[in-house]
């Protein structure tokens, strides 16, 4: 059984403006997801990615009985979300990046007790599992503070934890850094890693950020007008749009620069302490390397991948929406 | 499936859970909550004031002296006030579509309506529900009803009966803003208006007012009725006394509607997702 199969989902909005008189309002239909299939066996892990507006999250909530399609069939966990809406609750874990399900105005462990009676957790099983997710999330310094005083990486920090309190066999993020500082991403993304390769937890991921989709992610899907633009893997996705590494290095002594085979001189910084090159999928970063070894002497190298917003760009500007999509 | 009795303690556990959080949450507010029960307190005394000037300035008015009267207004506010301790909060539906926590609630294993009910409780309308007992207490021995089985059984049902119409009513104006986002003063007509409406003798409206709130909004059921049947008053035309015992009647057709209203809602709410 697929942990998702959702198969030519169409969702649609009405949207109602304002129209010529006071009374009349002209009503469009706008379509937020237009014919997506996929499947996801358990134990994947999805990078659901594209731009505001591409439909991420309108299928999150079409996967999770939120909301109920236009037409096309969902089934979540081998079920249909809109019917079994609460057999579904107790099997999935649900973050809304932008949304608290905490309880705001009491502490933090409140809402752990209150979900732990909601899902009928007996204190045998719910009380080890928070102290497991204590343990990997560090949540034991704020457990006692209200909610709403809460920082935003500890209130995501809970969510998390909130979600995951009943142990359920699918995981779906929805955009859980967004606004988070470089440390408390990582550190979620650890937990999130050591979490799926102790449960085998399936995964979806909407997300903005190539760091979530590094390390999280084994498949990307790129969702373009509420369609697949591309399902693969994300190198293959970097392959598709062409899409060029950077490999940066630090000089010991600043060098009249020279051209790499297979890279392009992209920049000299730092008073040409620092150079650029780009180089794509033909070369490697270790011949590019060797190649500026020739002639300066490397003290310090990094290599910078492609910018999800400049890829997912690229590949709108060369599918416009209908290529690739996937078939499930 | 069929719910076993194990899983029905499980699931008022769960709630006593969720209304117990809320109480603790309100108690840790000492200074905010008594200052609300204290408003409660005044304007269950203003309602009351209006009423008993109305009254005491002629001998008999739609049929009741100015002691009946009390026990009416008594009956109206002890019903409407614990309705709205209970569930008259559903009106802020807006406020959980807007933060988002309605979609939380469909998230949880636990139907959308008892979450509502339980997210909140307005320990504050004791104020007013005290008031109401007080002007009971003081009315009853002036009204020279015997205390008798009849009496109590009848109080029972008329109380029973009507909270559940008033939390129907509430519930009722909760389900109407899952199309009409902006119009709690509108549904606050139907919950506030039964309430004022029920405070009052049926006789005093005009036929076609006595008639809504006889037969669409059963207000008149929740105190004007049982009042009547108390005092063996034959009540006014379309409206017998008798009916006076069938409050809970009133109510179980009151929560039939809107229980399909309110499902229907929630249907436009994952429907349209606004």
């Amino acid at each position: 059984m697929s942990a998702l199969e959702v198969t030519d989902l169409v969702r649609e909005y009405v949207v109602r403006s304002p129209g010529a008189s006071r009374f009349r309002r002209r009503r469009s239909v706008v379509r937020a997801v237009d014919g997506l299939s996929l499947r996801v066996a358990p134990g994947e892990s999805v990078g659901f990615i594209g731009a505001n507006g591409a439909g991420k999250s309108t299928t999150v909530k079409l996967l999770t009985g939120i909301l109920v399609p236009t037409s096309g069939t969902v089934r979540t966990c081998g079920l249909d979300p809109v019917t079994h809406r609460r057999d579904l609750a107790r099997r999935i874990g649900v973050v809304f990046g932008q949304r608290s399900q905490l309880w705001w105005d009491l502490p933090l462990s409140e809402s752990f007790r209150l979900l732990a009676a909601i899902h009928r957790l007996p204190p045998g099983v719910w009380r080890p599992r928070l102290d497991e997710l204590d343990d990997r999330l560090g949540l034991g310094e704020f457990l006692a503070t209200p909610v709403r005083q809460l920082s935003l990486g500890q209130r995501m920090r809970g969510e998390v934890a909130a979600a995951l309190l009943h142990s359920p066999e699918l995981l779906l993020l929805d955009e859980p850094t967004i606004g988070l500082d470089v440390l408390s991403s990582e550190r979620l993304r650890q937990f999130v890693r050591a979490e799926r390769a102790e449960r085998g937890t399936t995964l979806l991921l909407t997300t903005h950020d190539m760091g979530d989709v590094q390390r999280l992610c084994d498949r990307v899907l790129v969702v373009d007008h509420g369609r697949a633009a591309y399902d693969g893997d994300l190198p293959g996705l970097v392959r598709r749009v062409g899409a060029r590494r950077v490999l940066v290095v630090d000089l010991r002594e600043p060098i009249a620069p020279r051209e790499v085979p297979g890279a392009e001189l992209l920049a000299v910084e730092e008073d040409g302490f620092r150079l650029r090159y780009a180089f794509s999928e033909a070369t490697t970063a270790a011949a590019v390397l060797t190649g500026v070894s020739e002639f300066a002497d490397v003290r310090d190298l990094s290599v910078e991948e492609p910018d999800i917003a400049d890829v997912l760009r690229t590949l709108y500007a060369t599918s416009v929406g209908s290529a690739g999509r996937s078939e499930a | 499936m069929a719910e076993t009795g194990v899983a029905e303690t499980g699931l008022l556990a769960t709630y006593r859970a969720l209304l117990g959080s809320r109480v603790r949450a309100q108690l840790s507010y000492r200074t905010s909550f008594v200052a609300d029960l204290l408003a409660n307190v005044g304007t269950g005394l203003s309602e009351f004031a209006t009423v008993y000037v109305v009254f005491s300035n002629t001998d008999e008015l739609g049929g009741l002296d100015v002691w009946q009267a009390c026990l009416v207004f008594a009956l109206a506010n002890i019903t409407f006030a614990v309705a709205d301790l209970l569930v008259g909060h559903l009106d802020l539906l807006p406020e959980h579509v807007r933060t988002g926590t309605l979609d939380a609630f469909l998230l949880r294993p636990l139907p959308v309506l008892g979450q509502l009910a339980t997210s909140e409780i307005s320990l504050k309308r004791i104020g007013r529900v005290g008031i109401a007992v007080v002007v009971f207490t003081i009315a009853w021995p002036q009204t020279g009803i015997p205390l008798d089985g009849r009496a109590i059984a009848l109080l029972l049902v008329a109380i029973v009966g009507g909270t559940a119409i008033f939390s129907a009513f509430f519930v009722l104006a909760g389900a109407l803003q899952f199309w009409l986002l902006e119009g709690r003063e509108m549904v606050n007509s139907i919950t506030y208006g039964s309430s004022n409406a029920a405070q009052y003798p049926a006789t005093l409206y005009p036929a076609p007012l006595r008639w809504l709130f006889g037969y669409v909004f059963p207000a008149v059921f929740v105190a004007y009725l049982p009042v009547l049947a108390l005092t063996g008053e034959p009540g006014p035309p379309g409206l017998p006394s008798w009916l006076g015992w069938f409050s809970p009647v009133a109510a179980a057709v009151a929560w039939a509607l809107t229980l399909l209203v309110w499902r229907s809602g929630v249907r436009h709410y994952t429907g349209t997702g606004s």
